[in-house]
């Protein structure tokens, strides 16, 4: 099974070089996605058999890379479950450019680099030593950079790939100093030396917090977070659905590798760091996307907030890890797990969505869009879907994840330790917050983008998506809905990888009467989505009959009542500010200093007024601007060293010399 | 079910009746929300002309989330047939499905009415379903299990003592309720004043029998957050489950009494309040959180409070 | 544990946090008057209750005079004095609702803390009594802070005396001795207070200490 996983991912690669050569051709592009596609698929199943089929871990040692470690890879059930939540993504994604691709402006600049990136996240699944996976990790980087690149013209996008590169490789190197910590001065650096080491408190509790900075930075923790709302929009949409849905799921991998396996015993203390980070995260997140009028801007910033809610799952696994109450431990990391999935799934779709309004309109700005459930009817159901999900609402999979959360955080009490005591019930008002917030956030996406009237010329000739797209997009609501009327299924799908990690699992979900779940006990609370669907289904079936049978069937079409001021320009409706401003008044003013301010002309006057809303990013001013403009000083103080005479040169050789001639005579 | 459907109309014209009395006015008659409701069925549609295919569907999802939610809350028994299927923070998302597809409705059709409606909800809505999630893990922490039948055999039994934690929680709910079902002093459900607007500006275009539906979910929303109040805090009355007829028939006395003293306090706490600017509603919904998360603080710290 | 007494104490001490809460929430200074006087009832039915499950009857005569002075007289004087002197009748804050009621959410929490984990071996009732007792007084130390007008400070300052009262009645310790020298203190302060306010509205037309500040002379 690894030998499949290997080879498949082998052929991504090997794609890339092969796109070289014949992406000039007419049907290339078809082509190659759709090998892409179909070798995902592959993999898919591959990982899928594992997981389902409770197959042991499975090693496999190449002589590639360094000659006294070679290249480890090991396909266990984690990597499993990852590889599939990879695989998935990758086959929709494209199916998905199999149509859009076709009116790629620049195609090669993004055939040769798709496959490789597709490739290299499988391969990180799979590495089983630092070497592997830092080389892996560091490929997908740089290929997700070149595919962010790729509309280079657009001097926006220079910028966002710049502050990319910036933060990838201030991850990787952070990565480095972590696993360089772990293997210790032996060079122990394969995954199952580490395992068996048992490093100290100290080291551990270091490890944490490189490991937090590093795979949090490409997660998208804030205050890491910076880079993600700027270079996801900016690829072309396919790959912004497989870099928001995919991997800033690879890096929530590399955090599970390290934190729960690899650093050993986990301290209960951990856990606040962890929690706090991620509350924060959550609702910093969410308010970010309120703001924003870009609709794969906000959708990215939201990226951010689901990103912490997967967080906020994992810290509450270590606390009660920490604490020896495993069966607690299972259930808030199958939540989190569960959670991967279900953000793989909607977002990918919604990015998908607003790949297809891009290709039809060219606007990725709500504020020049509406009305287009009347031309793209079909993207507009796909897109609802996917906003259904991801408001966490009932019967869709979203929900689930969020209410496993909810039961884990009822569960805390039990936890001894004071500091916990006072965070956990902080950071579930804090979640719940931000549930109610992602509603109102694609309430304002899916209503202003597709609802009301039109607001600019695009709209009128606008063309529905083609039948790759949609069929991408229908898939994923699909598989949404599946996972939210049958998510017992999921959660025993998840339960080696649960096991392998916490040593306990969620109690077998597939004897439970009538499909429902239940995370601890019968008596404590069940939920069953099939059930609720059904009378949902009942309920609205009754409802139309009822009214066919005693009501008037009449309907007749007329302009719009507005209260008796019928308004025949459409300025005067709701825009994407608009909207948001009584959450930005009460949210916004504190946190982002929004400040209004109206340029009115004198009367008289018929020009018009002006509105101009003015946010300040509280973590880019507060954090990156200080510390760019320290190393900016640094920078030019050191650069004096440039312009030394040759005698002041040979100085500094001969005092570093002597230095290291004293280390060597004073050391112990 | 259907009693739920049957009484939630009779509860709001009960609302409106004392609320006339209290003020010196004769008032609609008790049944006038029923006949409203027929009179609607029988009316043309009239459709805006911007308005899509989702416009004519949301009365029904609406109705079908809010129908499905208030079955789920015992009324006047405790061993509902299908309670295990959903939990209190079930039910909670189910009336959040119900409102995100009426803010949609709200920004159909495209005009300044619909987008205020549709904005000051969702701001609402933001600060009142973490108060009520709050409120439910309050109420989780003390009774072990977020299944609402569980929750009301337990308050019924002796073991709830008087907490403070309750205290806090019975006040928030009430608050929350308030928020919700769109009363005075949040919003006005008599009004057609676009300054006063939250939940009326949202259905603005909705007519004939789509209005109807929408109308009779309302109904239903005010039923579910009085038998809630009433299952939760005052249970006495109930039948537990498996009780004889003798107790089931207490039990839908007490509900109908339990629904009257709710009625005629709503009632006149409306009439004796101002309603507040719009603003001055997250303060008052903060306030409502702040209370949840003091409560779920407390059970957190001390198993006695 | 649960024991309906326990419950009652503990209701009550939690409605005066609510109460001191509702105080944070006023914008308008007659309705802060009427939820001081809510207070202070609160109070005076706390130590009662206390009075009445420690069958020490001394605590039902410090239960009426917090019912007499601070639940009647002083709101009705301080009425009187707004009236009087004129003063401006909204209450202007220094940080807004919603971050005083943040605030104050993280001194209750900091107050169960410290309670909590100090008195770890005395009994349960009194242990999270006085860490409600604690809140009190927290709570009205913000108001104090928070509040540009002098008579609010005042109210902040009474309210900050009731949860001094709540503790110690909580304790199981009250003398009554200290308990008229407590409140005697405190109405000759408030005398003290009530004289300074006629001066400073006399010399200056105003009791808000921001504007008063600015009358402070050269600042090195």
């Amino acid at each position: 099974m690894i030998v499949f996983a290997l080879s498949g991912a082998g052929v991504l690669l090997l794609l890339g070089p092969v796109a070289v050569v014949i992406g000039k051709r007419k049907n290339a592009n078809a082509v190659l996605y759709g090998v892409c596609c179909a070798v995902s698929l592959v993999l898919l199943v591959c990982a899928a058999t594992h997981l389902l089929g409770r197959a042991p871990a499975a090693t496999l040692r190449l002589p590639l890379g360094l000659p006294w470690v070679g290249s480890h890879l090991r396909l266990d059930a984690l990597s499993a479950f990852f590889l599939i939540v990879v695989n998935v993504g990758a086959a929709a994604a494209s199916l998905f450019a199999i149509g859009y691709g076709t009116h790629e402006s620049a195609p090669m600049r993004v055939l040769p680099f798709y496959p490789a990136f597709l490739g290299a996240m499988n391969l990180v699944c799979l590495a089983d030593d630092a070497f592997s996976f830092l080389i892996t990790w560091e490929f997908m980087s740089l290929t997700s950079w070149a595919l962010v690149m790729a509309h280079h013209h657009v001097p926006e996008n220079v910028r966002a790939g710049y502050v990319y590169l910036v933060m990838a490789s201030l991850g990787t190197l952070v990565l480095l100093l972590t696993f360089g910590l772990l293997a210790g001065p032996d060079g122990a650096y394969s995954f199952a030396q580490i395992r068996l080491s048992r490093p100290s408190p100290a080291l551990a509790a270091l490890v944490l917090c490189l490991a937090l900075v590093g795979t949090g930075s490409k997660a998208g923790l804030v205050p890491l977070h910076a880079w993600l709302p700027l270079a996801h929009p900016a690829a072309p949409s396919h790959v912004s659905a497989l870099m928001s849905g995919v991997m800033t799921k690879i890096a929530v991998y590399g955090f599970i590798r390290i934190v729960f396996e690899l650093a050993g015993d986990a301290s209960w203390w951990w856990s606040t760091i962890v929690l706090a980070l991620a509350g924060i995260t959550c609702v910093l997140g969410v308010l970010y996307a309120l703001m924003q009028h870009d609709l794969k801007r906000l959708l990215a910033y939201h990226t951010v907030e689901n990103i912490g809610i997967i967080f906020i799952g994992l810290g509450l696994a270590l606390a009660f890890k920490a604490f020896g109450l495993a069966w607690a431990a299972a259930l808030a990391f199958t939540a989190a797990l569960l959670h991967v999935f279900n953000h793989c799934l909607f977002k990918s779709l919604l990015f998908f969505g607003a790949g297809a309004v891009l290709t039809a309109t060219g606007e990725r700005d709500m504020e020049h869009l509406g009305g287009l459930i009347h031309r793209m009817p079909q993207t507009a159901f796909a897109f609802l879907i996917g906003c259904v999900a991801i408001s966490a609402l009932p019967p869709l999979n979203g929900f689930v994840s969020e209410w496993l959360i909810f039961q884990a955080i009822l569960l805390s009490p039990q936890l001894p330790s004071w500091g916990l005591k006072f965070l956990v019930p902080a950071v579930g008002a804090l979640l719940a917050l931000s549930a109610a917030l992602a509603a109102a956030c694609f309430v304002k996406a899916f209503g202003i983008t597709f609802l009301g009237r039109a607001r600019s010329s695009v709209v009128a000739t606008a063309p529905e998506a083609d039948g790759f797209s949609l069929g991408a997009m229908f898939g994923f609501a699909a598989l949404c809905f599946v996972a939210g009327i049958l998510p017992g299924l999921f959660i025993d799908a998840l339960a080696p990888a649960v096991h392998d990690l916490i040593g306990d699992h969620m109690p077998v979900q597939r004897s439970v009467a009538w499909l429902a779940i239940v995370p601890i006990a019968q008596s404590r609370s069940s939920y069953d989505g099939l059930l609720l669907f059904v009378f949902m289904i009942i309920s609205a079936w009754l409802a139309a009959i009822a009214i066919h049978r005693l009501a008037s069937d009449k309907l007749r079409r007329a302009p719009a009542w507005d209260c008796g001021y019928p308004d025949a320009s459409t300025i005067g409706q709701y825009t994407a500010s608009s909207f948001a401003q009584p959450i930005r008044r009460v949210f916004g003013t504190v946190l982002f200093r929004a400040r209004e301010e109206v340029d009115m002309p004198p009367p008289g006057s018929p020009s018009p007024a002006r509105l101009t809303v003015v946010l300040r990013d509280p973590v880019w001013e507060g954090l990156y601007l200080p510390l760019a403009a320290a190393v900016t000083l640094a920078s030019e103080r050191l650069n004096r060293l440039q312009f030394l005479t040759i005698r002041q040169f040979l100085t500094l050789v001969f005092a570093a010399l002597v230095m290291l001639l004293l280390v060597l005579a004073l050391w112990p | 079910m259907a009693i739920v459907l049957l009484l939630a109309p009779l509860l709001t014209g009960f609302v409106r009746k004392v609320k006339a009395r209290v003020l010196r006015r004769q008032g609609p008659s008790l049944i006038q929300p029923y006949r409203d409701l027929v009179r609607l069925m029988r009316k043309e549609v009239v459709l805006a002309e911007s308005a899509s295919w989702l416009f004519r569907v949301i009365p029904y999802v609406i109705f079908a989330t809010t129908w499905v939610a208030a079955s789920l809350v015992p009324t006047f028994g405790a061993g509902l047939l299908f309670s295990w299927s959903a939990d209190l923070i079930a039910i909670i998302a189910l009336l959040g499905s119900a409102r995100f597809f009426l803010a949609l409705a709200g920004l159909d059709v495209g005009t300044s009415f619909g987008g205020i409606g549709s904005s000051r909800e969702v701001m609402i809505a933001s600060l009142a379903e973490p108060a009520m999630i709050m409120i439910v893990f309050t109420l989780a922490l003390i009774a072990g299990s977020t299944q609402l039948s569980t929750i009301a055999s337990f308050m019924l039994s002796s073991a709830v003592g008087l907490r403070v934690s309750l205290g806090l929680a019975l006040i928030a709910l009430i608050m929350v309720a308030i928020a919700e079902n769109a009363r005075i002093p949040v919003d006005n459900p008599a009004t057609h004043l676009e300054l006063t607007m939250v939940h009326e500006a949202m259905v603005l275009e909705y007519s004939g029998r789509h209005l109807a539906l929408i109308e009779l979910s309302a109904s239903l929303k005010l039923l579910l957050y009085l038998s809630l109040l009433a299952c939760l805090f005052v249970p006495w009355g109930l039948a537990a489950p498996g009780a004889s007829a003798i107790a089931l028939l207490t039990g839908a006395l007490a509900y109908t009494g339990k629904l009257a003293v709710g009625g005629i306090l709503l009632a006149l706490f409306e009439t004796s309040i101002a309603k507040m600017r719009v603003f001055r509603v997250p303060e008052f919904l903060g306030a409502a959180l702040m209370l949840g998360l003091l409560a779920t603080l407390l059970l957190f710290v001390s198993r006695s409070l | 544990m649960h024991s309906l007494s326990f419950d009652v104490a503990h209701l009550l001490a939690g409605s005066l946090v609510l109460v001191s809460f509702m105080q944070l929430y006023q914008d308008r200074l007659y309705a802060l008057l009427n939820i001081f006087a809510l207070h202070a009832l609160i109070l005076a039915l706390s130590v009662a209750w206390q009075a009445y499950i420690q069958s020490a009857p001394h605590l039902f005569i410090t239960a009426l005079i917090a019912l007499v002075f601070k639940a009647i007289v002083i709101p009705l004087a301080l009425h009187r004095i707004i009236v009087r002197l004129g003063i401006h009748r909204e209450i202007e804050k220094v940080v807004g609702v919603g971050t005083a009621m943040l605030l104050g959410m993280a001194l209750v929490a900091l107050s169960m803390v410290v309670m909590l984990r100090v008195t770890t071996e005395a009994d349960p009732l009194a242990r999270e009594d006085l860490a409600f007792a604690l809140s009190v007084v927290l709570l009205g130390l913000l108001m104090m802070v928070t509040r540009r007008n002098a008579v609010s400070q005042v109210v902040g300052f009474m309210s900050l005396e009731n949860g001094l009262v709540l503790a110690a009645t909580g304790a199981k310790g009250m003398p009554l001795v200290v308990e008229i020298s407590i409140a005697f203190s405190i109405l000759i302060a408030f005398i003290v207070i009530g004289i300074f306010l006629f001066r400073i509205r006399e010399r200056f037309d105003t009791v808000d200490v921001q504007a008063i500040d600015s009358y402070r002379g050269e600042r090195l």
